[in-house]
């Protein structure tokens, strides 16, 4: 073998085989895939063949009533689930971050092992978990709610169409603010001592040091969580299917694009599964998930970068 | 919050702040798994209580051994998530390997090809994967999850072990060269051990989402055959929606193994994430 990639200009066998076998579960499982339904929603399957109809997919998915009532309904329910994680899910993990960073803090492993572990659950668990937790049956948020003197506010929230994407948003974002937490903590801890040091010498310290110094330093970070939420929550599926079932009730007020697909894809009750406008609704998806890591790496990553040490 | 002013005050506001959220984030988790170990009048009538010997009921855990075949589900997810695992780091370490070891034409090009996968969901592709796998004769097979997950996995896989394979030192492997060591025991080797903790972190990062996985279980392996822990329980607790006890049981199952795993691991993945693997 040696003998043989000595000569000047060999082949070099070996990244070949270091390179194929990734390169082709990855092409074949995932790339092709991905073409191949992009490619599907341009067309219709007519008397049991495929016939190309263009954009005829998308005419009816924006054009009949029936498909874009459904469609926009989930789209809106998608950008408000994604609002409440941007403005609850990210700065609690920002602050809870920032708090846990602060030296010689005591049971900060603790803290940081605790807050994760909701991560690591399954959707099925936590969709359930909250469910029960939030049932008039068992009662038990409105007894909580009664130890703070607030037994008057309580609703069956998840049954209820004004508040149950919201109350299930809150339920994603109690699940996954140990992301943001992790990212923020690892960039904290990341700052150079040097520069903390001069901002003390400086005077400036507490809170102040916090948004001046710090907070500039981790917006890198900061603009990866909300790429990483976005991609996140417009491909967000699992929770909505676990919590409400496939019609994602009380009447779709709780449909995003994830459970729209599902239903457009395999069908349900009365309607019968179409994999061409299911991948009309994924190819949406795709563009939708592109724009959004497209904006993120041309305006905020070029802006962002010369914070960067 | 600095050096300069950690006051009593402030820390004490610290500890509040970190220990009501912790409270928040344990309490559904102690709430489930404290709950089905009582019966039913005990979920009723004192949700918020520990069981008390008059409560203490195990109603529920015999209902879910007796129901669902949750020991058969737990293999499936074993079997998908331990062969994922193992295509993951194997391929993604030969290829991460290949892009930061060799200059080759098209380097560049290759590793922003196969970062695209972590940016873009897998699960788009979803209608052409399920007619890929109805072609293939894999539906209704493990073999199908596996594919799909090592698909899945592998990007970032190879991003972040790439960015450590960088750190190995030339010497040793020119050494190794010289030695007349070849490319492939060069890696095996010398290279492989030397980022096994890095290993680690991806390997939790990878299993954590395969484990938890609902979507693709549902729709290319949804035979009883074939269920896996995470479809089993959602299907079950379907089926017992008035069975609180059983439902109980069956939440704290599929909590306990999980958690237990994250007990063990959680210094790897915490020293891994905030190493900043994933910047």
């Amino acid at each position: 073998m040696a003998a043989r990639t000595r000569p000047k200009k060999p082949i070099r066998w070996h990244i070949g085989v270091f390179l194929a076998p990734a390169v082709l579960v990855y092409t074949a499982v995932m790339i092709l895939p991905l073409f191949g339904t992009l490619q599907l929603s341009l067309f219709r399957n007519i008397e049991q063949s495929q016939v190309f109809v263009g954009l005829g997919n998308f005419r009816t998915l924006f054009g009949d009533p029936n498909w874009s009532v459904n469609f926009w309904n989930a789209l809106r329910n998608n950008v408000w689930f994604f609002i409440i994680h941007m403005l609850v899910q990210n700065p609690i993990g920002i602050l809870l971050a920032a708090l846990l960073s602060s030296p010689r803090l005591r049971f900060a492993a603790f803290y940081r092992t605790a807050i994760f572990v909701p991560t690591i659950l399954s959707f099925v668990i936590v969709g359930f978990a909250w469910k029960l937790i939030l049932s008039p049956i068992w009662g038990v948020a409105p007894h909580l709610l009664d130890f703070v003197w607030l037994k008057s506010l309580f609703t069956p929230w998840l049954g209820k169409e004004q508040y149950a994407l919201t109350a299930l948003s809150l339920v994603s974002v109690w699940q996954f603010v140990g992301i943001p937490m992790m990212l923020i903590y690892a960039a904290l801890l990341s700052i150079p001592d040097e520069v903390i040091e001069a901002a003390e010498c400086d005077g400036v310290t507490g809170m102040a040091q916090f948004w001046k110094i710090k907070l500039p330093l981790i917006l890198p970070s900061i603009g990866i969580i909300s790429i990483l939420t976005f991609v996140g929550n417009f491909n967000a599926f699992d929770l909505i299917y676990t919590a409400q079932g496939a019609l994602a009730g009380p009447n779709y007020s709780t449909d995003i694009l994830g459970t729209f697909l599902y239903r457009a894809f395999f069908g349900f009750q009365l309607q019968v599964g179409d994999p061409n406008m299911g991948a009309a609704i994924a190819t949406m998806m795709f563009l939708i998930i592109l724009a959004g890591v497209c904006v993120y790496l041309f305006l905020v990553q070029t802006r962002l970068r010369r914070y960067q040490f | 919050m600095s050096t300069a002013t950690h006051s009593l005050p402030r820390t004490i506001g610290a500890h509040a702040i970190l220990l009501t959220y912790t409270v928040i984030a344990l309490f559904p988790v102690i709430l489930v798994i404290m709950n089905s170990f009582k019966s039913r009048a005990g979920i009723f009538g004192a949700p918020l209580t520990p069981p008390t010997p008059k409560t203490f009921d195990l109603i529920g855990y015999s209902t879910v051994f007796g129901q669902g075949d949750f020991f058969h589900y737990f293999q499936n997810s074993l079997v998908v998530t331990v062969a994922s695992l193992f295509f993951v780091l194997l391929f993604g370490a030969m290829a991460a390997f290949a892009l930061s070891e060799y200059r080759f034409r098209g380097n560049t090009l290759m590793g922003l090809y196969l970062a695209l996968g972590i940016m873009i969901p897998i699960r788009l592709g979803t209608v052409a994967i399920l007619q890929l796998m109805v072609a293939s004769g894999l539906v209704n097979t493990l073999t199908a999850l596996i594919l799909v997950y090592t698909a899945q996995g592998l990007p970032l896989a190879i991003f972040i072990l790439s960015e450590f394979m960088k750190q190995v030192s030339d010497d040793l492997k020119n050494a190794g060269r010289i030695d007349g060591l070849s490319e492939y025991t060069i890696f095996f080797r010398l290279v492989l051990p030397l980022v096994r903790p890095s290993m680690a972190t991806v390997a939790v990062f990878t299993m954590i989402p395969i484990w938890n996985d609902l979507w693709f279980p549902l729709i290319l392996a949804p035979s009883e055959e074939t269920k896996t822990v995470t479809l089993g329980a959602q299907l079950f607790l379907g089926q017992f929606v008035t069975n609180w006890n059983a439902i109980l049981a069956a939440l704290s199952l599929a909590i306990l193994p999980v958690l237990i795993l994250y007990v063990i691991f959680s210094r790897q993945l915490i020293r891994g994430i905030t190493s900043g693997a994933v910047k």
